[in-house]
């Protein structure tokens, strides 16, 4: 069922519509009849094919990995000493699989299910339903490479229960599930560094696509170490290069992770969906001072056994253990009876805010709530709770200097995840021919929030088990042409980096990068953050407007550019999210709804849960870039749901 | 319990480039939390530093939550600094006392060049890995993740030398610059498991030979590594990656 023939009576004439090119079918046998009919590339010709692979994270690392096994020369880029460090190295809690291992009724369509609604319907169902039936794929392949996941005394896999879902689904590896998953796909990347397939390239910095034709065939990049730009030639480009959650400066996002390649992309033609969907992490260490560079995440896991709370009362200074059972206000289990602690993060996140906003956060910033583990200690024994989050209980003990053992963990919510990301079709090409977008870095897949313990399972669901087939389908029905890195393409997009990068560098203004990108961070999480008005964001886009002007015009930089210069990427890399940030409020001024983590105080219910408006706004808005000075251009990808009943969203 | 404001005397190492000679260099830096992280620290002082127009100190540092491996720096003759299992970006200012005079090193090792003050190049850990730290499956046609049972103590021990971040802490503490932790951290993660087993052999044979072709030394059992590990992994990877390799060349 193709989604670009609906011609909704709120669709104006101007409004573009986009063809997701998802299989006509069944939903559950729309990826196996793809797959029927896909075209492949015979073993003989891969070899003749050059791939760029951009980024190493599980997208990054599992797609080149899996692309160099069959047969393809791979070139895989990181911006860090060694393809090891990724992003993805951080995820703490898990990744989901509809095994049903633990026999509590889970299957592929609940894991689909749990997802779209999860994502407040606002994600294309034949992605969804692909995702879930490609989890249990993942678990396997992960396994079969040594990847250790905690197993019980019997010997086989454990499964613990995540936010927003009521059965036990997801695997993991103590509070660093995401450094195994990565460690095993790295692992996978270096063997095929070994056979001479996939040639490395660390410490690269993407700074320009390279479009030949219309098409995607090469990438400029900027070796961090000597300076030098360099251009890359290949037949299709990936990138896999993470989400853009720095935009707000603080953010549980590694300090490296950022939005220039996919930025770059979108100004080269590729649409970027759903800039506004930004996922708000509820359980994060809170800030403690100006000089904050970024928020470490507690996994959302410890909510299986914390309990959230906050006192009954305004101002109550008391220390947490003084204050009586009674005189607490445990409020997700009180609002939310049936999911208690487990609320999906936008609900948890939304309800941390109210809460403190009520003047009764904690703790010395009055902007925390208490995760409090003495239930669980009395009920399962300190050992069992060890068990489960020591390592989690380390850090935070590390980070604030208290022993969560003895006095509750203070909490606040953090930006974490971006939903949004370049727009892609059902086989993950963006709008330039043979530019695959995987993982974080696309939109798909999560809607206007994403679930716990998804991130893991998209992205190597993306690099595994769709890329391989995809790619190979469009290098096979794709005539290209040979092009060399001495392109006339290649040439300008080299010097339109190095332009940049000089003009960076003789701006001599009196203001840091560190100091631009904090204020961008202000106005973004005071006005595109948790909750957003229509106000907010028209002041949100014009402050943001004035604070670019004065980055060009009073940026301080030092150092030169053909050596190391750690300050000069973060320029370049605020540069981007100061023109991201602005189609982001943009983005979220247009939504004149609420749905998952995207919440415009317009739109809300009696009861203040987010109120969604499915007849005007059940699309995904891609946005095409116009040049600097004018408006982007909004196309729509109409969402149509056969398989699911769209509902208010309840976790009563 | 908070010391509000401190002022520390730095001593930090400046190099240019990989072929430049370096020095320690004084800075005096005021008002530090207690509660700042050791890189927020740098972070603080590189700001004063590009106001008064200098080059900022180079240090490699990324997720800040002590996974990622990418920090690696010398506090006070200690690789990561004075707090047990914790990688630098995790230690906190409020381990320092007002006044304190503290030194910051790079790790100082022949097979980790210096690239610029306070960043090497540790990529000679990738080629070990590239030598053999993998199970040779491709991806797709796996059996169940549940076909083959492990018992939780061999998982979890298993896990405990697979949680390395690759930051070569081990490296730069031991007087002989061996790799033996790294290396052998890897050897007994797949050794342990019945994955890793059919190529455990050629594995050790190939990953133990790379780690001497690269310039590490030897290890002569003075547990430097385990002291500073981030991860607290221990040195019974370096004794499982002896009999590995010993039963490997008969």
């Amino acid at each position: 069922m193709s989604s670009d023939v609906k011609n909704s009576s709120t669709m104006s004439e101007k409004d573009k519509i986009l063809d997701s090119k998802e299989p006509e079918g069944p939903l559950t046998d729309k990826w196996h009849s793809h797959l029927d009919k896909i075209k492949l590339v015979a073993p003989n010709n891969k070899r003749k094919y050059d791939i760029i692979v951009v980024g190493t994270g599980l997208a990054g690392a599992s797609a080149a990995a899996s692309l160099a096994e069959l047969g393809y020369n791979v070139k895989s880029f990181c911006i860090h000493d060694t393809p090891r460090r990724a992003h993805s190295i951080a995820a703490q809690g898990g990744i989901n699989a509809a095994k049903n291992y633990q026999n509590d009724g889970d299957t592929i369509y609940r894991l689909f299910y749990d997802t779209i609604k999860g994502g407040d319907f606002r994600s294309r169902e034949s992605n969804t339903y692909r995702l879930a039936e490609l989890s249990v794929n993942i678990i396997d392949q992960a396994v079969a490479q040594g990847v250790p996941f905690a197993r019980e005394y019997g010997g086989l896999l454990a499964n613990r229960s995540f936010g927003g879902v009521q059965v036990k689904r997801t695997f993991y590896a103590r509070g660093q599930t995401g450094q195994q998953l990565l460690l095993g796909a790295y692992s996978a990347l270096m063997r095929q560094v070994n056979t001479g397939k996939v040639e490395m390239f660390p410490r690269r910095e993407m700074l320009e696509l390279v479009v030949v034709d219309g098409k995607a065939r090469g990438i400029v990049t900027r070796n961090l170490l000597t300076g030098e730009i360099e251009k890359h030639a290949g037949h299709a480009v990936v990138l896999a290069t993470g989400g853009y959650g720095n935009t707000f400066y603080l953010s549980t996002n590694a300090k490296n992770s950022n939005v220039t390649a996919a930025w770059r992309c979108y100004k080269k033609g590729a649409y970027f969906g759903n800039p506004c969907y930004v996922q708000i992490h509820p359980t994060c260490i809170p800030q403690s001072g100006h000089y904050q560079s970024k928020l470490t995440l507690m996994s959302e896991s410890l909510r299986n056994d914390g309990r959230v709370w906050v006192p009954k009362e305004k101002g109550d200074n008391r220390k947490p253990t003084d204050i009586p059972e009674e005189e607490r206000d445990y409020y997700l289990e009180r609002k939310y009876p049936s999911f208690g602690n487990l609320v999906p993060r936008d609900v948890a996140s939304r309800n941390a805010k109210l809460v403190c906003d009520e003047g009764r956060g904690v703790g010395n910033t009055g902007k925390a709530v208490y995760l409090d583990f003495q239930t669980a200690i009395e009920r399962d024994g300190i050992d069992t709770i060890r068990d489960k989050y020591g390592n989690l209980f380390e850090m935070y003990e590390r980070i604030t200097g208290e022993d969560p053992y003895k006095v509750p963990m203070r909490i606040y919510p953090a930006v974490h995840y971006t939903m949004g990301g370049l727009w892609v079709d059902y086989n993950l090409m963006s709008t330039i021919p043979g530019l695959h977008v995987l993982g974080e870095a696309n939109f798909s897949d999560h809607g206007a929030n994403r679930l716990g313990a998804s991130a893991l399972m998209q992205g190597l669901a993306d690099g595994y088990f769709v890329i391989p087939y995809t790619l190979g389908d469009y290098l096979a029905q794709t005539e290209l042409k040979p092009v060399e890195n001495d392109h006339d393409a290649f040439r300008e997009a080299a010097n339109e980096a190095a332009d940049k990068i000089d003009k960076l560098l003789n701006i001599n203004g009196n203001k840091t990068v560190m100091e631009f990108h904090q204020e961008l961070g202000a106005i973004m999480w005071d006005k595109v953050g948790m909750a957003r008005t229509k106000e907010g964001l028209q002041e949100a886009i014009k402050e943001i407007k004035e604070l670019k002007e004065e980055f060009w015009s009073n940026l301080k930089l030092t150092g030169e550019k053909n050596t190391f210069n750690k300050y000069l990427e973060f320029a370049g890399r605020v540069a981007d999210f100061l023109e991201l940030g602005e189609l982001m409020a943009e983005d979220a001024l247009h939504r004149e709804e609420s749905c998952g983590c995207h919440f415009r105080d317009e739109y809300q219910t009696e009861e203040g849960e987010a109120l969604r408006n499915d007849d005007e706004f059940s699309y995904v808005a891609a946005w095409e870039y116009k040049g600097d000075d004018k408006k982007p251009e909004l196309h729509k990808e109409n969402l149509t749901f056969e398989n699911v009943k769209l509902s208010q969203r309840s976790y009563k | 319990m908070s010391k509000d404001s401190m002022k520390l005397h730095l001593k930090i190492w400046r190099q240019e480039g990989p072929n430049s000679s370096g020095k320690l260099v004084d800075y005096d830096l005021d008002n530090v939390s207690p509660d700042m992280s050791f890189l927020e620290m740098l972070d603080i002082l590189n700001e004063e530093l590009i106001k008064k127009g200098e080059r900022p100190i180079e240090f490699e540092h990324d997720c800040r939550e002590g996974i990622c491996g990418s920090c690696s720096m010398v506090v006070n003759g200690i690789a990561h600094g004075p707090q047990k299992a914790t990688a630098v970006c995790q230690l906190h200012m409020r381990h320092f006392n007002d006044g304190d005079t503290v030194y910051i090193e790079p790790w100082r090792a022949k097979a980790f060049p210096i690239v610029k003050d306070l960043v090497t190049d540790r990529s000679a850990f990738d080629r070990i890995m590239q030598a053999g730290g993998y199970v040779s499956v491709n991806t797709g046609g796996t059996p169940d993740a549940n076909a083959i049972p492990i018992g939780k103590e061999t998982a979890d021990e298993a896990f405990d030398f697979a949680t390395c971040i690759g930051c070569g802490a081990c490296v730069a503490a031991c007087p002989n610059s061996s790799a033996s932790l790294f290396t052998g951290a890897k050897i007994s993660q797949l050794a342990l498991l019945p994955q890793g087993d059919p190529e455990r052999k050629k594995r050790v044979r190939a990953m133990v030979e790379q780690m001497d072709a690269e310039g590490f030394g030897d290890c002569s059992n003075h547990a430097e590594c385990e002291a500073v590990c981030p991860k607290g992994i221990s040195i019974a990877a370096i004794a499982r990656m002896r009999r590995e390799y010993l039963k490997a060349l008969f």
